[in-house]
């Protein structure tokens, strides 16, 4: 037998009028539909057999990350698989706090491209295991990048996007990603904003692009529709994880359907 | 520093266990899931509470090196629990730290510093045949021979974070094994038996996990 691929359900925490923790999923980009207390919903899908759990505070405030702690608290007392939170992490004391809380790995988008010194502080501190380096992608069919792929005919690369894809960099995302794998990030987590909320795939030549630059762990994210596109980025990107949120959320597929729809092809995962 | 915990005051547990506190990792999961496992659990650095234990558990996540230094002061407190049959149960690092020592540290211009404990005579050797490192999800447990940790434990899941694996100089000592490019021990455990280590963490293993967890406390009220 050989390591398993990875099926983790990403729970986006927001909070409610009231304060409490809650999440909701996009439908069709913009609107937003409550979808459950990320408390239960993370007992749910550990008993439905998720591997890991992604959680990710999109209140961006300080109320916001607070409450993120406290889910993450309640969740780790209750469910005994890895935890990766996100959102926000800007320090070495934000990464603390987050794994005191009993979080297992934190994921760092903007944080880490703005002070890149943070990967390296991060794993001198606790170790590379538990820093995930999360990258927004986005297409761009220009010449300024550094790395390119053919998609459709035509020679694309990808850029590094904060704030969710509203801002660019101009940084190419295979030179970041060996950066942060050289810099001490023991995991990838790989973002597309071209096919974020989409489902009609993962961004494949995105996601093998950076799994052919570097030896750490990758996790596809966007895109995902359903099992098929889970076995797609298995096995034409060679990713490690595929994470997924609409399609598990709104019950469209449960992660038992999803496994097993994987394992009847001969991808190997924990049934 | 000592933290008791509720299921101590609630006076009902079936051993008590401490968690060496030696300043790495997240101890929250690990003392949670062996509370769920019917422990008492006290997180803490004094030797003193290791003698009256049940049971001790070495957790850790990080490097070798600073592993040992950071254990450095309790280190012949860990040999006197290993000494006495108390049960000694080391996880990832701290089951790396059972061995004699690591290829991690032997660039090492102090060696001695980076000495394990060597309750299991080996040492612990980088993966380096291509695979991805660190070793990082679930991946099988194969069980080599009985031992009390593993009663009802056969070709399940456990999930890895690590780049090194112990190389035991007595095959006799490997109970279980993983396949990842190699086959390498997934969990360890010496002679007596009563000093043993999973390469995986039990605490993010699911019900396997604390299957595990269940048979060390177990082990431990006997």
């Amino acid at each position: 037998m050989v390591l398993t691929k990875r099926v983790i359900p990403c729970i986006d925490v927001d909070v409610d009028d009231d304060g409490n923790p809650a999440v909701y999923t996009g439908v069709h980009f913009e609107d937003l539909q409550y979808t459950g207390d990320p408390v239960e919903m993370a007992k749910a899908y550990n008993r439905a057999g998720a591997d890991e759990f992604v959680f990710l505070d999109i209140t961006a405030s300080a109320h916001g990350r607070e409450t993120m702690l406290d889910v993450v608290s309640r969740v780790a007392d209750e469910v005994f698989i890895p935890l990766t939170v996100g959102g926000g992490i800007r320090t070495t004391e934000d990464i603390r706090e987050t794994l005191r809380a009993g979080a297992d790995k934190v994921s760092i988008t903007t944080g880490a491209l703005e002070r890149p010194g943070l990967i390296d502080e991060g794993a001198a501190a606790f170790g590379s295991q538990c820093i995930v380096i999360s990258v927004d992608a986005r297409r761009r069919f220009d010449g300024e990048g550094d790395h390119y792929v053919e998609i459709d005919g035509e020679s694309c690369w990808f850029e590094c996007t904060k704030k969710g894809g509203r801002e660019g960099t101009g940084i190419d995302v295979i030179e970041w990603a060996h950066e942060a794998e050289e810099r001490g990030a023991g995991e990838l987590f790989v973002n597309s904003i071209d096919k974020d909320g989409t489902k009609d795939g993962y961004d494949v030549p995105l996601t093998r692009a950076v799994c052919d630059a570097v030896d750490t762990p990758v996790i596809a994210s966007s895109g995902c529709g359903g099992p098929e596109d889970m076995y797609e980025v298995f096995t034409e990107a060679n990713a490690d994880a595929g994470l997924a949120a609409s399609i598990f959320h709104f019950e469209e597929y449960t992660i038992e359907e999803t496994k097993e729809y994987l394992a009847e092809r001969g991808v190997p995962v924990r049934l | 520093m000592s933290m008791q915990t509720d299921a101590r005051r609630e006076g009902e547990a079936a051993a008590s266990v401490v968690v060496v506190d030696y300043g790495l990792g997240n101890l929250r999961s690990v003392t949670r899931g062996l509370e769920r496992a019917g422990a008492e659990v006290e997180i803490t650095d004094d030797p003193d509470a290791f003698g009256e234990a049940d049971g001790v558990v070495l957790p850790g996540v990080g490097a070798f090196r600073e592993g040992v230094e950071n254990a450095d002061p309790i280190r012949e407190h860990l040999l006197a629990v290993a000494e006495s049959d108390t049960p000694l149960f080391g996880i990832c690092l701290g089951m790396q730290m059972l061995l004699s020592g690591s290829e991690e540290g032997e660039d090492d211009a102090e060696g001695a510093a980076s000495a394990g404990l060597g309750l299991i005579p080996g040492t612990n050797l980088r993966f380096d045949q291509g695979q991805k490192v660190p070793h990082m999800g679930w991946n099988e447990l194969s069980v080599e021979r009985d031992h009390p940790l593993v009663e009802g434990v056969s070709g399940e899941y456990a999930y890895f974070v690590h780049s090194y694996y112990a190389v035991p100089d007595d095959e006799g000592a490997v109970v279980a094994t993983t396949d990842y490019g190699l086959e390498f021990p997934a969990i360890i455990a010496d002679d007596s038996g009563t000093v043993f280590g999973t390469q995986f963490h039990p605490e993010k293993s699911g019900e396997t996990g604390l299957t595990i967890l269940r048979n060390f406390v177990g082990l431990c009220g006997e």
